[in-house]
């Protein structure tokens, strides 16, 4: 039966049959090219473009301006903070949810793409009205000497809402698809939790985990919204990239704020090449002989909702 | 003798028996990383996310409705939901397009072309949003030649409209492509023979068996739309009651120390975004139901 289908299916009038008149196919490529270059494609160079603007000279010069230094070396405490968090958080959900069996899975899973579907600024706001100046904890917060809001511990807080759900979301069905036969035989051997957590399950996720980093990574690095609201916007004090970029275009200096813009830029293109390689690297373990694995591109809809 | 080591139920501890182990009690470490789960959750999420509905109870319900009515509240909600509502729409279409080309033909450079799709989610949006204005502002290079055809983008609702399918544009490629990609020919074939034209068994075939992932699609770059603050402040030159999105008009409140405003707008979309997440939820699964499609 197999054979007479696959047959049937590699007869050329078949084949003909489903493949799309050339004109058609000219339509859609056009149409479809098109949409890419002018939405993707052009906005990406014009950000190269306007940094460079004024030459090389002047792109290196705004590296030189002290509040750009502090800005990016906020942004990278922030990340070297945040980041580890949310994968120490995402290893623990993620085995959690996947190699035992409890009541109210799915509401967990959903509770934990809950940052998702915030919009960045009310991110933002729920930590103003818990630790702000008229928030439940601002006295008490004042009280002590304490400053979240409009200081470093509010923007991390911020940071960790938004990129909360990274790492966890793209654990969770790589952990699914490897399923928990080779966890039982490591526990029936013998091994301790950490032991098999340690040697069987994380290197089966390992590129899962990577690109969840890398997504996380990049989110931490380039939040604008939720830290705008936190941050105050102090120069050289609680500026991250992205709000000094913002600062520098108010300022009409567009050479500055594109050059400051690039840097984000390039994190975003190396983002995409490692998700890339990532993706190769897993369709290549599920083409290995004698592992039956599901290729684990899993669709982006299926991350999103429960 | 190695026989007697053999555990049987009768002689050994039930917690010692393997299978007993793997039936009820599952791997180890479930109490720790759940606890975990729960606890960081609790503290970085539902906490801190309770703060908002704390916050309208001391407001009250009539206080509450007083806020969200005022001309220019609603002038930033309709502005941000009409929008977001444009721009997923330009999304399902142009989305479904790309995932088309990108799954059923070959053209030189589509290995790249599929790493560049996600993008948007790559780049902040305030990059986004700067070299956004940068491209549809009147010196700009589309923004000149647009500018002169009579259109106005930058600074005014299509430039909103521009952002937001920048940003959502992803999710609709990426929820349509798998389907695609997983999609026999068989139907397609089918109606080829019955003596259906290709254009035909394009839509009465191919297009009903995507709508339930189109409309997933359309859903997420929808309320990532009306969520929406960074790409949009630059271009969409925040003039209120004309060009003020709702996100934005919350910050405005904020640095007034008006937080009760700025509370009650945040819930507002928050109402409306979960009441119509729901509904599509709801019209999906009649949908899936109906072509008889198990997800």
């Amino acid at each position: 039966m197999a054979a007479i289908i696959s047959r049937l299916s590699s007869r050329p009038t078949s084949r003909k049959a489903v493949s799309d008149p050339p004109w058609l196919r000219f339509l859609l490529l056009t149409a479809g090219i098109s949409f890419i270059v002018i939405l993707l494609l052009v906005p990406l160079a014009a950000v190269f473009t306007e940094a460079l603007r004024r030459g090389f000279g002047a792109y290196l010069q705004a590296f030189t301006d002290p509040d750009a230094r502090h800005a990016i070396s906020l942004t990278l405490i922030v990340t070297v903070i945040s980041v580890p968090l949310n994968i120490v958080f995402g290893l623990a959900a993620s085995w959690a949810i996947t190699k035992h069996d409890f009541k109210g899975k799915s509401l967990l899973i959903t509770l934990i793409d809950l940052p998702f579907s915030v919009s960045p600024v009310i991110s933002g706001l729920i930590f103003v009205l818990l630790f702000g100046a008229q928030g439940w904890m601002g006295p008490w917060l004042s009280a002590h000497n304490l400053q979240v809001i409009f200081a470093v511990p509010g923007i991390v807080l911020a940071t960790v809402f938004v990129t909360f759900p990274f790492v966890a979301r793209e654990l969770i069905p790589a952990m699914q698809a490897d399923g928990r036969d080779e966890e039982q035989a490591a526990y029936l051997l013998g091994a301790n939790g950490w032991q098999i957590f340690r040697h069987v399950t994380l290197p089966n996720v390992r590129w899962a985990l990577l690109y969840g980093v890398l997504l996380c990574n990049a989110r931490a690095m380039g939040e604008f919204g939720a830290v705008s609201v936190v941050s105050g916007h102090i120069r050289g004090l609680t500026n991250t990239i992205p709000l000094h970029v913002e600062i520098l275009y108010n300022e009409y200096n567009f050479v500055g704020a594109f050059a400051m813009a690039s840097v984000l830029a390039l994190l975003a293109l190396i983002t995409l090449a490692g998700k890339s390689f990532v993706e190769w690297q897993m369709a290549r373990r599920s083409e290995a002989p004698e592992r039956e694995r599901v290729p684990d591109n899993t669709p982006i809809h299926k991350r999103f909702e429960t | 003798m190695s026989s007697s080591s053999d555990p049987t139920p009768d002689t050994a501890d039930p917690s010692q028996t393997p299978v007993k182990r793997s039936k009820h009690r599952g791997l180890p470490g479930f109490g720790l990383t759940m606890g975990y789960t729960l606890l960081y959750l609790s503290i970085i999420i539902l906490i801190p996310l309770s703060s908002t509905v704390l916050k309208t109870l001391n407001i009250g319900i009539d206080g509450f409705w007083e806020l969200i009515t005022q001309p220019r509240v609603m002038a930033a909600l309709k502005l941000s939901f009409s929008t977001s509502l444009v721009a997923a729409l330009v999304n399902v279409i142009g989305g479904t397009i790309v995932a088309w080309i990108l799954v059923r033909y070959e053209f030189p450079g589509k290995k790249l072309v599929d790493a560049m799709i996600d993008l948007p989610f790559a780049l902040p949006t305030a990059v986004a949003g700067i070299s956004l204005t940068a491209i549809y502002s009147k010196n700009g290079w589309l923004g000149a030649p647009l500018e002169a055809m009579g259109f106005k983008i930058a600074y005014a609702a299509p430039g909103i409209v521009i952002a937001l399918v920048f940003i959502g544009f992803p999710f609709v490629v990426r929820t349509v492509q798998p389907i695609l990609e997983n999609l026999e020919s068989d139907m397609e074939e089918a109606a080829a023979m019955l003596g259906a034209t290709r254009i035909q068994t394009l839509i009465r075939i191919v297009l009903p068996t995507l709508f339930p992932a189109m409309l997933t699609g359309f859903t997420l770059a929808f309320a990532r739309g009306v969520g929406e603050y960074g790409s949009v402040v630059f271009i969409s030159g925040n003039m209120p009651m004309r060009t003020e999105i709702a996100p934005l008009l919350i910050v405005t409140k904020l640095e007034q120390y008006q937080t009760a405003d700025a509370t009650a707008i945040a819930v507002a979309m928050l109402i409306i975004s979960f009441a119509g997440l729901f509904a599509i939820n709801i019209l999906q699964r009649w949908t899936s139901l109906r072509s008889g499609q198990s997800r």
